[in-house]
């Protein structure tokens, strides 16, 4: 129980907001993770309309335009951290800025089993 | 009766009810997991059943079923490891727990704060905490837990499988929150205790008026938060919940009818507790930190030491109706503040208010509203007005007591 965990935080955004929060902000805030050593990658993503689908069925790609499902939210960036339990990742999550505009959704890891 | 198997027998029952649930808090701890830690505290007390009565009650009966519970877990633990390929694993867990410090006296009483802030941890959905804090924290069965909520057994066995799900795999620490956290996490824990008692006190269908197991259950809890964690909020919601309890006989007629506060026998009431109520309402107050909880409870306090509805101080009320607007500016608080100042000014100066509360739209689906300003338009002669608001109470209640009684009401209204 010592190890850390990896969380996903996904950064969802409606699209008029998705200018809200300055790119200079969310940049020190991956820093800040990144220099106490709890952030392991974090990006910010080009608006949904710029989405392509791609499914695999009875071996034949399927490309279409646009994500799986129309939601007021769209995913805007992902942050993903390491945390020693749930309690820590929320309170780090809690301090990316996007929080403020729209929401962060704290995902667990999970570990494959080959 | 001298027969030393049945007083052995009788002493772990005894034990069991006294000290199971903290057995299983402390074993949380020590293993990490939910169902392990339940079959440990189970493989405990049959262990007790069988070697008490061969060898005599241990001086101390819960660090026996702690310890004997964990040594069975760590057993299982290998023989589930020597099977397969979770050998690493398992090794690895097991030298975890061997050296845990488990019997330090401070981290065990601290255990059953952590079991009771895990379950209302907020990550997990509010049926779930409610459900959870009931079977884990209070020992209620599945089936107990699903009666007193009118849910079917398999939906609230669900809700408490996936909710100790998200524990484990997300993480949920078994911890007592740090201070920065502590208010906003005890507001929750509060909040499920209150929900606990409010289901019990008022049902919100269903044909029984008051399901007391549930009531009592919670403020069981609410005792159990104030011995473990005096804070004044926590106080002061044991006290809002014992003192709305007090009237619990005077509330309904032998035959189950409604009993409106102002009509009801206040030698009915529960001396006993409106004493305790108002010793804790005090110790809140004198605080300065209280909130919400301690001002609901000190309004039920006036009410309490009222000899009769006309005799109760109002404008106390009212004054405390407007501290608590201060803390949540919600609708339905105004609405209690419009009766209590309809109590000190008349009926005319309550509706005016209500009519203006109605007219935003807030409560036009909430049957008190209608209900309250029925009652005022009646007071007022205004029969007519009276009836339309008293049907439509009677369109929006769900409960078969209340039915009845805007029935009566609208019946006693006349021609």
């Amino acid at each position: 129980m010592g190890t850390s965990m990896k969380y996903l935080c996904l950064v969802y955004m409606e699209p008029q907001k998705l200018h809200a929060v300055p790119d200079s902000e969310c940049a020190a805030c991956g820093a800040g993770m990144r220099s106490r050593g709890v952030l392991i990658a974090a990006e910010a993503l080009q608006p949904v309309d710029t989405a392509t689908t791609v499914r695999v069925r009875n071996g034949r790609v399927s490309v279409t335009d646009g994500p799986f499902a129309e939601t007021k939210e769209q995913l805007a960036g992902f942050y993903l951290i390491e945390a020693k339990d749930l309690n820590e990742a929320i309170q780090t999550a809690a301090k990316i800025p996007p929080a403020r505009e729209g929401s962060v959704e704290v995902r667990p890891v999970r570990e494959l089993n080959p | 009766m001298t027969d030393p198997l049945n007083n052995v027998h009788e002493t772990v029952s005894a034990v069991y009810l006294s000290d199971s649930r903290r057995v299983l808090a402390t074993l949380i701890r020590l293993l990490g997991d939910f169902d392990a830690a339940e079959e440990a505290l189970h493989e405990a007390f049959r262990a007790a059943l069988e070697q008490w009565p061969r060898e005599g009650v241990p001086k101390s009966p819960r660090a026996w079923l702690v310890s004997t519970g964990r040594f069975k877990a760590i057993d299982a633990m290998r023989r589930r490891a020597r099977f397969g390929a979770l050998e690493e694993a398992g090794d690895a867990d097991i030298a975890v727990i061997d050296t845990a410090a488990w019997a330090d006296e401070e981290s065990v009483e601290d255990d059953r704060l952590r079991l009771i802030f895990t379950c209302c941890h907020p990550a997990l959905a509010p049926d779930a905490q409610i459900a959870l804090t009931l079977r884990e924290v209070c020992g209620l069965t599945t089936e107990e837990i699903a009666r007193a909520f009118l849910t079917p057994a398999p939906t609230l066995a669900q809700r408490i499988v996936r909710a100790k799900g998200k524990i484990r795999d997300a993480r949920i620490p078994y911890e007592v929150p740090a201070r920065s956290d502590l208010p906003e996490r005890l507001d929750a824990v509060l909040r499920v205790i209150y929900l606990v008692f409010n289901e019990g006190y008022a049902a919100s269908s269903g044909a029984t008026l008051t399901r007391h197991d549930v009531s009592a259950e919670a403020i069981r809890l609410g005792r159990l938060l104030v011995d473990l964690l005096p804070e004044p909020e926590a106080k002061g919601l044991l006290a809002l919940m014992l003192l709305h309890d007090s009237r619990r006989a005077a509330r309904t007629s032998a035959s189950g009818e409604l009993i409106l506060l102002e009509e009801q026998d206040r030698a009915l009431w529960n001396r006993d507790q409106i004493g305790e109520g108002i010793r804790l309402v005090e110790q809140a107050l004198s605080s300065r930190r209280f909130g919400l909880y301690t001002i609901q409870a000190a309004i039920a306090a006036v009410h309490a030491e009222a000899p009769s509805a006309d005799a109760t101080d109002w404008a106390e009320i009212v004054g405390l109706y407007d501290a608590l607007l201060g803390f949540d500016a919600s609708p339905v608080i105004e609405l209690n503040r419009a009766v209590a100042l309809a109590m000190r000014d008349g009926p005319a100066a309550g509706l005016a208010i209500i009519d203006r509360i109605l007219a935003r739209g807030d409560l036009a689906d909430y049957r008190l509203a209608h209900a309250a300003r029925a009652e005022l338009c009646r007071r007022l002669g205004r029969t007519a007005d009276a009836r339309g608001s008293f049907e439509r109470a009677l369109a929006l209640t769900r409960q078969e007591p209340e039915r009845r009684f805007l029935e009566r009401r609208i019946a006693g209204l006349g021609g």
